[in-house]
């Protein structure tokens, strides 16, 4: 009985102390591209979990980017937030003015600053350094590219493997393609870059085409107005008006995908994210390009990073950046790449045997890699949803034909002025 | 009078006026408070800046957007859903071959979330494989992107608040009309009275309170009913569906500056309490009661 | 009866007919993309194949189930404690006389419009301060007392003929005694008015739902199907509508069965 009652309480303390010892990590995430890209994260936490146990890891879901956005700075207001989350890279600026992150520098060796954080694509660390640090880990980065529907193209009488070069080939390309019924009204369009909701994002793609930059790396600075911009803008414009080859008004986001697989757009400009998408649904052969520049090549970046937050223990913050490093180590980003169509992060996640398998299948996948060579920062400031907001509404304005291109980014510069004064 | 009776009432009171001054009168109260002073942030403190935040609003071409869009939204809503609602109700207060199906054709707007619905209107709208320019394009007619061009989106908008309101009111007129006693429908007959005159001597009086009650509901819902901007418009094309109750959501939980959407709480609260104040006003001279 | 011509008859009947389709028509393209593959989203063939993969995808994603349990619970939650409440408040003022009376009823009046879905970041703090965020509760604090239930079930109390107070009392009856034998039941129609009205409210509430909850656990199936149809990727349609056909079809199905008796009790609730 005695040997009974002290194995009993070894192994009570035993368990005590294992708790004791375990971490308990919290960890918000948005997913953006349909729901079975929330079980990879799940079966990745868990499998880091189980290798691991001295670590436990709570994954929640939180819905899209702005509602996980509103989650964590509600959480961190209220004193109870997690020690992770994954968010749009563009909130770096937002976070730090809410005081809410801490910089990754602490967390690694030095070694590890060279070669883990000196192994992402510069692209994606255009929005995640600032300040000469570190605040955001790449992990869900995508840039747009465009989708041709290589039938349309066939009956256009163009070479269906040939993408568009430039913004201008584009254009005449559209042209052909722009296919009208008996009545006069048109049934097929050339071109179409959806606007609704971020009309931005794609836009600083064009812009960065024309050779101009939106912002600097201060947050504080921007330059809506210069004249690659008011340059690109007009090019958009232009499409839906003089070039008659693009739908006019607000285009549809989420809407863009079925428009390309109903035929209604032949060449479509969207998320690389859409791949896996267009790859179950559309019923021709397609072909994946850069975004035609109106002067050279150029994309946004878009998509979340990891942050730590503040208000946890170091120890709990130095797990959580453990784990961090595992998720982004080249065998689980090939996985996570593969089952969302999200952009490896790193050069070394290609090198991968997985990774090889899966771009010899479909080579499609190549060229959302090969343009983060002329990829440029999504635009991110302080206050950065008002920001952006604004120029979405200046953006808008212009493309439904309310107001001329100059003057509305006029107004947006004018309006982003006021707005990042209080912070130069 | 009697004091164990109105230590009695207070008794009776206390429960619902406790959560009433909790999440309605005191947070109306430092709603206002709030507005006067700016956001605090991580890095600064809030600054009191007494009018400062009346001054913005008043300079924000968004906040006038949005004010105009909520009045026009709220003149379209409310009429025509309870117009809809009453010719609903008169269609299918009789007993014909069909009228159940009918009568839950009405009534399924209301279980069905609006956020949900969102999406379905989203394809009826949408350009090119869109419900309704498939029609268009069926009869020959252009292709028209109503929730993408600022002239028609808040039409588009306010066509889904009407389609959902409707038939809930729609429930609470039916059974009005059914308390008009047949009797007064034969003396009608009787002297020869005409459909419509019954309809707007008889009927229409008749159906006063159930008027009013449908309209407190709909002036309520008017400004309470954003949830499809979410998904539809999220207040663009350039805040062409921009409404009061969604810019202040917008304000406070994506910009972050509460102090600034305590302001236009204020506003929205103010308007409310107006058009509550003017409605019991009508209701008091027009309802007729037996 | 009335005159009614063959041109009335035409008219309304047609025009019925035509209002009908229309406003069924959302739900029946919810059904038809919902029962037919992703390709057949925006193509109606007749001849298309049916399929239940929609359905099987959009539960998988989501916890739907939970979803549905948790606005159950909280629809029911809500409507108890404000029958309770109101009922109770509505009663004082009807029949009882204390001071600040009309006071505490303008206080009631003003609540009927300024809802709690404006006090959106007010309530939330408060919410933060009592630690109550993220809990199903949270959900339903700022709606237990409801100025239109008070307002509602005071109209239908100051109906109720005095001679049946004495009776009661004479038979010896308190207060809560006369509100429980007396008041209670010939309220209830109009407690059903409004209990539609608050069922219907919370049901399809969103906005405070979603600033509110976090997590699986307390998240409403408003704020379930949002998350669940917004992605960076293309809208699916199909999907979307399995998922809103799952979680309406009780509510649908209830009322198609139950129609008759819905309106019958509206008959009898007078909203006078």
């Amino acid at each position: 009985m005695k040997l009974l009652n002290v194995f009993l309480a070894t192994s009570a303390l035993t368990l005590f102390a294992g708790q004791a010892n375990a971490v308990d990590l919290e960890f918000y995430f948005p997913v953006a591209v349909g729901g079975a890209a929330a079980d990879t994260i799940q079966s990745l936490t868990e499998e880091y979990v189980a290798n691991n146990p001295d670590v436990s890891i709570d994954a929640i879901y939180t819905g899209s980017y702005a509602d996980t956005t509103t989650k964590a700075i509600t959480a961190v207001r209220g004193g109870n937030a997690p020690q992770l989350i994954i968010s749009l890279s563009t909130d770096m600026y937002t976070f730090i003015d809410e005081d809410m992150i801490v910089a990754w520098d602490n967390y690694v060796t030095e070694e590890e600053q060279e070669d883990w954080i000196g192994g992402f694509y510069p692209a994606f660390m255009a929005n995640s350094q600032t300040e000469g640090k570190t605040w955001g880990i790449p992990f869900q980065r995508s840039t747009p590219v465009l989708y041709w529907n290589k039938e349309a193209f066939e009956e256009a009488g163009l070479d269906p493997d040939a993408a568009p070069a430039n913004w201008d080939e584009m254009v005449e390309m559209g042209k052909k393609l722009t296919v009208k019924d008996d009545s006069g009204n048109v049934t097929q369009w050339g071109v179409h870059i959806p606007s609704s909701g971020f009309p931005s994002w794609l836009w600083t793609g064009i812009v960065a085409g024309n050779g101009g930059k939106l912002a600097d790396d201060t947050g504080k600075n921007v330059t809506f107005n210069s004249e690659a911009a008011v340059g690109a803008l007009e090019a958009l414009v232009a499409l839906s008006a003089e070039d008659a080859v693009m739908a006019p008004g607000i285009l549809d986001w989420g809407g863009t995908p079925k428009a390309f697989f109903e035929g209604q757009a032949a060449m479509i400009w969207t998320t690389t994210g859409n791949l896996t998408n267009v790859r179950t649904n559309a019923p021709f052969d397609f072909g994946v390009g850069f975004l035609p520049g109106l002067k050279q090549n150029g994309a946004p970046t878009g998509g979340g990073n990891f942050y730590l937050l503040k208000g946890s223990t170091e120890e709990e913050l130095q797990a959580a950046a453990d784990f961090v490093k595992w998720a982004t180590a080249p065998e689980q980003a090939a996985k996570w790449t593969i089952a969302t169509g999200y952009v490896a992060p790193r050069p070394d996640v290609w090198e991968t045997e997985t990774m090889k398998e899966y771009v010899s299948d479909f080579p499609q996948a190549l060229v959302a890699r090969d343009q983060l060579d002329y990829a440029v920062a999504e635009l991110s400031t302080f206050e950065g949803p008002k920001v952006t907001q604004l120029l979405n509404s200046a953006l808008e304005s212009a493309i439904t034909g309310q107001t001329a291109p100059k003057e509305a980014l006029d107004g947006a510069q004018a309006e982003a002025d006021a707005i990042l004064s209080a912070y130069r | 009078m009697n004091s164990r009776t109105w230590i009695h009432a207070w008794l009776m009171l206390l429960p619902a006026f406790v959560f009433l001054i909790a999440f309605t009168h005191l947070p109306a109260i430092t709603t206002v408070i709030d507005s006067f002073w700016t956001t605090a942030k991580g890095r600064r403190p809030a600054v009191f800046t007494g009018l400062g935040n009346y001054e913005k609003m008043l300079a924000d071409p968004v906040f006038l957007k949005a004010m105009i869009n909520s009045a026009i939204y709220a003149a379209i809503t409310i009429p025509a859903s309870m117009a809809l609602a009453l010719a609903m109700a008169l269609l299918v207060h009789w007993s014909f071959r069909g009228v159940g199906f009918i009568r839950m054709a009405f009534f399924t707007p209301t279980v069905l979330p609006l956020i949900a619905v969102a999406n379905i209107w989203l394809f009826f709208y949408a350009p090119g494989f869109g419900l309704i320019d498939q029609i268009r394009l069926f009869f020959g007619l252009p292709s028209a992107n109503y929730v993408g061009q600022p002239d028609t989106a808040l039409y588009a908008v306010a066509a889904v608040t009407i389609w959902k309101e409707a038939g809930f009111f729609m429930i609470f007129y039916l059974a009005a009309l059914q308390t008009i006693p047949q009797s007064l429908r034969e003396a009608a007959a009787i002297e020869g009275c005409g459909r419509w005159t019954f309809f707007r001597r008889v009927t229409l009086p008749l159906i006063m309170p159930t008027t009013l009650f449908v309209s407190v509901n709909a002036v309520i819902n008017a400004f309470r009913l954003v949830d499809h901007v979410f998904v539809m418009t999220k207040g663009g094309p350039d805040s062409a569906t921009m409404l009061l109750l969604y810019y202040i959501f917008e304000t406070g939980f994506r910009f972050w500056d509460t102090a600034y959407a305590a302001a236009l709480t204020v506003v929205l609260i103010v308007i409310l309490s107006i058009a509550g104040i003017g409605q019991f006003f009508l209701a008091d001279r027009r309802v007729h009661y037996k | 009866m009335i005159r009614e011509t063959a041109f009335d008859r035409v008219l309304f009947r047609g025009g019925g007919v035509l209002l009908a389709l229309i406003w069924i028509a959302p739900l029946a393209y919810a059904v038809w993309a919902a029962f037919h593959p992703p390709a057949f989203e925006a193509r109606f063939e007749l001849t298309a194949p049916l399929t239940l993969e929609n359905f099987a995808s959009a539960w998988s994603q989501a916890p739907f189930a939970r979803y549905f349990i948790n606005t159950i619970l909280l629809v029911t939650m809500v409507l108890s404690v404000q029958l309770v409440l109101c009922t109770l408040a509505a009663f004082a003022f009807a029949r009882l006389e204390f001071p600040g009376k009309s006071i505490l009823f303008t206080l009631i009046l003003l609540q009927l419009l300024v809802m709690p879905d404006i006090l959106l970041v007010e309530n939330y703090k408060t919410m933060r301060a009592f630690g109550l965020v993220d809990t199903i509760i949270a959900i339903g604090l700022p709606y237990f007392a409801s100025g239109f239930a008070i307002f509602l079930l005071r109209q239908t109390f100051m109906t109720i003929p005095k001679e049946l107070d004495e009776a009661a009392r004479v038979e010896g009856c308190s207060l809560l005694g006369l509100l429980w034998r007396v008041y209670v039941p010939l309220g209830k129609p109009a407690m059903l008015a409004f209990g539609l009205v608050s069922v219907s409210h919370h049901w399809n509430n969103f906005l405070w739902p979603l600033i509110i909850t976090n997590s699986v656990e307390t998240r409403p199936l408003t704020v379930g199907l949002s998350i669940f149809a917004t992605t960076d990727s293309g809208t699916e349609w199909a999907v979307i509508n399995a998922a809103t056909l799952m979680t309406s079809a009780p509510l649908l199905i209830g009322f198609l069965l139950f129609q008759r008796q819905f309106v019958q009790s509206f008959m009898r609730a007078g909203i006078k």
